[in-house]
C-alpha cells in the first residue's frame, strides 16, 4: 500500500472519518445467512461491506484422545484463500491464518460453549469430532471478529447426523442433540498511532500498529485475549479496548439472532 | 416410476444461477451454480510469474486451480492441500480454457484461475469450467468464445443431461459420466472425459445432445456478464 493512501486513513481517522463513511468505533452491518451450504452439518455465509466469509461444519466418527476417553473434539481452521485477495497464496498456512485459527478455537474451548461429553459415542473408543472451516470469499479485513461469529453461527446451525449400527456416519439417520450453552465472540480492537478502532478493512488493517482480540461472553465475561501487532498497549488503551468490545458485542448478538 | 429421481427430461439440466463480478478483490471472478453444485472463480493478473523458469516469453500462461472446500462434500470433510484429483482437475481445467484466451500481449506472466467449490452434488468440474471462463471474460482477458460445460450420462439406456448426485450413484458400477465443454461458435470441444461403459453410438448421440444444453449455458454465462452493466448510463 503507498504512503499517500496510509497517511490519508490516518489523518481522516483522526477527524473520525474513515473511508467507507464509518466512525472509529463504529461495525460494518452484519448480514448472516445460516444454513447457506448444503454440504455442510451446520454453516453461514457472513457478509459485512465488501468481506464475505464462508463457516461450514463437518462431522466425523473417531477414537477419542486417551486422557479425554469420554469427550469428543473440535477443531477450528481458518483458510486464506487466494481466491480471495491477491496477498494471499495457496500453498502451506502461514501464521496469518494459523493464528486466527487459534484465537477462534480458544474462545469455544475456553468458554465451554461445546459440551464435549455430549459429543461421546461409546467411551474410550468413538466419539464425534467436530471441524469447523472458515474462509473468507472476499478478504475485507477483521478475519478474527467475522471468521469467529461465522463460525458461531453455524455451530448454532449444526445438526449432527446419525449413526450405523457400526458407530459410521449415516447421514440419512438424525444424532444427537447439539446446542450451545455460551456464544463467545472474539473482537478485535486495532490500535493505530493512538487511536482505537473496531473492524477494520483490509487497508485499515495495513497502517494498525496493535490489536487486541477480546473473545467476550455475556455479562460482561471474558474468556480469551490475544494482542498482536508491534506496538505496546497502555493500561489506559486496554481499558478503552475491553468497553469498544461490549459496545461491539451488543450489534453482532443482534445480527446473530436474527 | 419417472427416469430420474428428481423428475427431470433427459435432456434437462437442473435449475442454473450464474453471476459475475462477486469478489471485489479479484481482477475478474464469478458464481455458477446448478442444482446443488456451486463454483466460485476468480482471476489475478495478468501478472509477472514466479518462479522465472517458468516464464514463456512468446506468451502469458494460464493457471486453473480447482479446489473443494472441506464442507463441500457430500460425506465426510475433505482435508485441504495436495490430492491427485484436484491436481488433475486443475489441469484439464486450464487445457478446457486455454484455447480461447489469447496471452500473446502478455509474455513472462501468468492468469491465475483460483476456482473454490462451496458445495457439490457432482458436475463441480463442469461448474468450475463455466464459473472460471465468465471470470475470465469479467477480468477483461482477450477471449474468442465463451467456454459452457456440462456432463452427459447414461441412467438406464438412456442417456440424460447433467448428472446429480444421487443419479451418480444409481448404477451398482457407477452411472456412466461425459463431461464436456466446447467452444460454442465452432463447436469444437475443449474438455472430454468418461468414466462408466458406453457403446460407440450412444457417445456420438451423446455429443450432440450435450450441444443443445451447452449452447443454452453459454447464453446464460453472456447474460450474466451484461448484466453488470445495465445500470449504465450513456448520454
Amino acid at each position: 500500500m503507498n504512503n499517500n493512501l496510509k497517511d490519508h486513513l490516518k489523518k481522516s481517522l483522526k477527524q473520525d472519518v474513515r473511508v467507507d463513511g464509518r466512525k472509529k468505533h463504529e461495525h460494518r452491518d452484519i448480514t448472516i445467512e445460516k444454513g447457506a451450504i448444503s454440504t455442510a452439518e451446520g454453516s453461514a455465509r457472513l457478509t459485512a461491506g465488501d468481506a464475505e466469509i464462508l463457516a461450514g461444519v463437518k462431522a466425523e466418527v473417531r477414537e477419542p484422545w486417551p486422557d479425554t476417553p469420554d469427550a469428543g473434539s473440535l477443531m477450528v481452521n481458518v483458510e486464506l484463500l487466494a481466491l480471495s485477495s491477491p496477498d494471499f497464496e495457496s500453498g502451506r498456512p502461514g501464521i496469518e491464518s494459523i493464528e486466527p485459527s487459534r484465537v477462534i478455537d480458544r474462545g469455544f474451548r475456553e468458554s465451554g460453549a461445546l459440551n464435549l461429553k455430549n459429543l461421546c459415542i461409546k467411551k474410550g473408543e468413538a466419539v464425534y469430532g467436530l471441524s469447523i472451516d472458515i474462509v473468507p470469499l472476499n478478504y475485507d479485513g477483521n478475519i478474527y471478529g467475522l471468521g469467529g461469529l461465522a463460525a458461531l453461527a453455524a455451530l448454532q446451525d449444526t445438526e449432527l447426523p446419525g449413526l450405523t449400527e457400526n458407530n459410521t456416519i449415516d447421514y440419512d439417520a438424525e444424532g444427537p442433540a447439539f446446542s450451545l450453552k455460551r456464544k463467545p465472540i472474539p473482537i478485535t480492537v486495532y490500535k493505530v498511532g493512538d487511536l482505537l478502532l473496531v473492524d477494520p478493512t483490509d487497508e485499515e488493517e495495513n497502517i494498525a500498529d496493535a490489536r487486541l482480540t477480546i473473545t467476550t461472553l455475556d455479562d460482561n465475561k471474558v474468556c480469551s485475549l490475544q494482542k498482536g501487532g508491534s506496538a505496546p498497549l497502555t493500561d489506559e488503551d486496554f481499558e478503552q479496548m475491553l468497553n469498544i468490545a461490549f459496545n461491539t458485542r451488543e450489534k453482532l448478538m443482534e445480527a446473530l439472532d436474527e | 416410476m419417472t427416469l430420474r429421481p428428481d423428475g427431470r427430461k433427459p435432456h434437462e439440466t437442473r435449475e442454473i444461477t450464474a453471476e459475475a463480478g462477486v469478489i471485489k478483490q479479484a481482477d475478474g471472478s464469478a458464481k455458477f451454480k446448478i442444482g446443488n453444485t456451486e463454483a466460485v472463480a476468480a482471476v489475478y493478473g495478468p501478472q509477472e510469474l514466479h518462479p522465472r523458469h517458468l516464464q514463456n516469453p512468446k506468451k502469458g500462461i494460464l493457471r486453473c486451480s480447482y479446489n473443494m472446500l472441506p464442507f463441500s462434500g457430500d460425506g465426510s470433510r475433505v482435508r485441504p492441500g495436495f490430492s491427485r484429483r484436484s491436481e488433475e482437475i486443475s489441469h484439464v481445467t486450464t487445457k478446457a480454457l486455454e484455447p480461447v484466451v489469447d496471452l500473446t500481449e502478455y509474455p513472462n506472466s501468468v492468469v491465475d484461475v483460483f476456482i473454490e467449490l462451496t458445495q457439490t452434488d457432482a458436475g463441480s468440474r463442469c461448474a468450475g469450467i463455466c464459473a472460471a471462463s465468465m471470470a475470465l471474460a469479467d477480468a477483461g482477458i482477450t477471449m474468442k468464445d465463451m467456454v459452457p460445460a456440462i456432463s452427459v450420462g447414461k441412467l438406464n439406456d438412456t442417456l440424460v443431461i447433467d448428472l446429480d448426485g444421487e443419479e451418480e450413484h444409481l448404477d451398482e458400477n457407477e452411472t456412466p459420466d461425459i463431461p464436456v465443454a466446447m467452444i460454442p461458435r465452432s463447436e469444437e470441444i475443449t474438455l472430454l472425459q468418461l468414466d462408466g461403459i458406453v457403446t460407440q453410438q450412444e457417445l456420438l448421440d451423446g455429443m450432440s445432445l450435450v450441444k443443445e444444453s451447452l449452447h443454452e449455458i453459454a447464453d446464460l454465462q453472456r447474460k450474466a456478464l451484461k448484466k453488470q452493466y445495465e445500470g449504465v448510463v450513456q448520454e
